[in-house]
């Protein structure tokens, strides 16, 4: 059984050799190309960075799921939040007329929008599915303005390689790279089924990332900034979620 | 006719097979019926390939990986439905009697169980990944060795119903496994494997991609096909049954065949067989 030949020594050596410095240039190149996610490390690791790299491949510009307006479910489930904080409650009693949403980061001019000003934005809607990492889902239509055209608005720089999006509520915060910030439907939600977006669904302002899991679409958008690194914010793991032990990117 | 590749990984350990210019005699493909021992009762049979066994213990390990985390994850949500859509609010197809690991929904039980799904996500898609490219890796060389020629494709004599019957004749005499079977699989092994290998496997990869929206927003027919996103989790979970079923049956005929030696066959990839006849 142990008679190990000289060439097959040689060929294992060489094949180990060619293994390591393969892994090795394949991780420069992911990290270059933005393959790498910033909860790339740890043991799961190996397999996030599979998925997120896999994904970046195959689906950077595709388009989520549209459904027609029939399928609209009746029964549109509403993941309860903690209670409102005062600050909420606040907005809330003088109709949001006061809720602004702040963009900053790596962008030429720093904004503060009102609801009014989001509106005054080219308007959209899209009949797409609520995924939970729970597995339920339901389908409603939503309406609100692109997140490419605040960005635009705002003239966010080349060099930014992701949003950091927070909600006004606390310790609750996420992060998309510029192919979900940019894709065409990734909405900044303020209407819902033909009627405003209501409170218990994130009202009046939700981040909607359709390709994502419901997680990724913080409610009560206040503060949205852009960056070339996650490593400033938080635990430098990309967003809430993955300090809390759940993947940073949930397409899945 | 079958090429074996020169990589040494491919082919058992011992004897070595004569090579005529890379093309060998199918009866000199695996499996070998050369007995590489002089004595007269114990038989040596070589059993399975180095690939054979690496990747088989690489799946059982990513398998019962997705299996601990996949139940954890249906902790969450013990409901399951039909069709695009469905939740806490709407009918279920049905439902699993057990607590849930979270409050929103309505299971009868008054406690709420620890949630566990994050690790859980992250362990499910990491086991997923090993287990596929594992499955890669098995399936190419399988075709260039012509293993699955060989050794799962049934010969012949085994595409009968009589083959069948002869199997499940013999477990219900409780007879132990006839010399053949000590050094290949027979019908009821082959046709099994080959629906694991070649359905199961593939559909609960094909149905656990379906529940990934980004991978739906580039092949949205993978999930449509399947008759929407509730569909596709409830077709995952019955799946992934079957593969349970398979699981269970594969351990029991393992100890009815002799646990000990089967799993030292699986690990050395050799069989010590109490020798009917003397072999040369």
């Amino acid at each position: 059984m142990s008679n190990i030949s000289r060439r097959r020594l040689i060929t294992t050596g060489l094949a180990a050799v060619a293994g390591v410095a393969g892994l090795a240039a394949a991780s420069r190149i992911a990290r270059r190309h933005g393959l790498i996610p910033p909860d790339g490390g740890g043991l799961y690791g190996p397999g996030e960075t599979l998925t997120y790299a896999a994904q970046r491949l195959l689906t950077r510009h595709s388009l989520a799921r549209e459904f027609p307006r029939a399928m609209i479910s009746k029964a549109p489930f509403a993941n309860p939040t903690a209670p409102p904080s005062d600050a909420f409650k606040r907005l809330q009693a003088g109709g949001f007329s006061n809720w602004r949403l702040t963009v900053d980061g790596m962008v030429a001019h720093p904004t503060a929008f009102s609801l009014s000003d989001l509106k005054a934005l080219p308007v959209h809607n899209q009949i797409t599915e609520v995924v939970c990492e729970e597995g339920w889902s339901y389908v409603a239509e939503w309406i609100g303005t692109p997140l490419v055209n605040v960005l635009n608005a705002v003239g966010v720089l080349p060099q930014a390689r992701y949003v950091v999006y927070f909600s006004i509520e606390p310790d609750w915060w996420e992060s998309v790279d510029m192919a979900d910030a940019l894709h065409p439907q990734t909405f900044l939600t303020m209407g819902m089924n033909d009627g405003d977006l209501p409170v218990k669904f994130g009202g009046p302002l939700r981040l909607r990332v359709p390709r994502q899991l419901g997680y990724k679409s913080v409610k009560y958008i206040t503060h949205i900034t852009a960056t070339d690194s996650l490593k400033r914010f938080g635990k430098g793991l990309g967003s809430a979620s993955p300090e809390g032990g759940y993947a940073w990117y949930a397409g899945i | 006719m079958c090429w074996v590749p020169r990589f040494s990984l491919l082919r058992p350990g011992k004897p070595r097979t004569p090579k005529i210019s890379g093309l060998v005699a199918p009866a000199l493909c695996y499996p070998h019926r050369v007995s590489t021992t002089s004595s007269p009762s114990i038989a040596i049979t070589p059993r399975h390939t180095a690939l054979v066994r690496v990747t088989h213990w690489i799946t059982v390990i990513a398998f019962l990986a997705l299996l601990v985390t996949g139940g954890e994850l249906v902790i969450s949500h013990p409901r399951f439905y039909w069709g695009e859509t469905g939740n806490s609010g709407t009918m279920p197809l049905f439902k699993i009697p057990i607590p849930s690991s979270r409050d929103t929904v309505p299971t009868g039980y008054s406690y709420v169980m620890p949630d566990q799904n994050g690790w859980s996500r992250y362990l499910h898609f990491e086991a997923a990944w090993v287990l596929v490219l594992t499955g890669l890796v098995y399936g190419i060389a399988s075709l260039l060795n012509a293993h699955f020629r060989n050794d799962l494709f049934p010969p012949p004599a085994q595409r009968r119903w009589r083959a069948f019957r002869d199997v499940f004749a013999n477990l219900l005499r409780s007879a132990p496994p006839d010399e053949a079977e000590s050094r290949s699989y027979n019908a009821v092994q082959r046709v099994s494997y080959l629906l694991v290998i070649f359905v199961l496997f593939p559909l609960v990869i094909w149905t656990g991609l379906a529940l990934s929206p980004a991978f739906d927003s580039a092949v949205p027919a993978a999930v449509n096909l399947l008759g929407g996103r509730q569909s596709a989790r409830t077709l995952h979970f019955f799946v992934s049954g079957f593969l349970v079923i398979f699981l269970v049956v594969h351990v029991a005929m393992i100890v009815h065949a002799g646990f000990w030696s089967r799993m030292r066959a699986m690990i050395t990839g050799r069989l010590a067989t109490p020798s009917i006849s003397e072999r040369t």
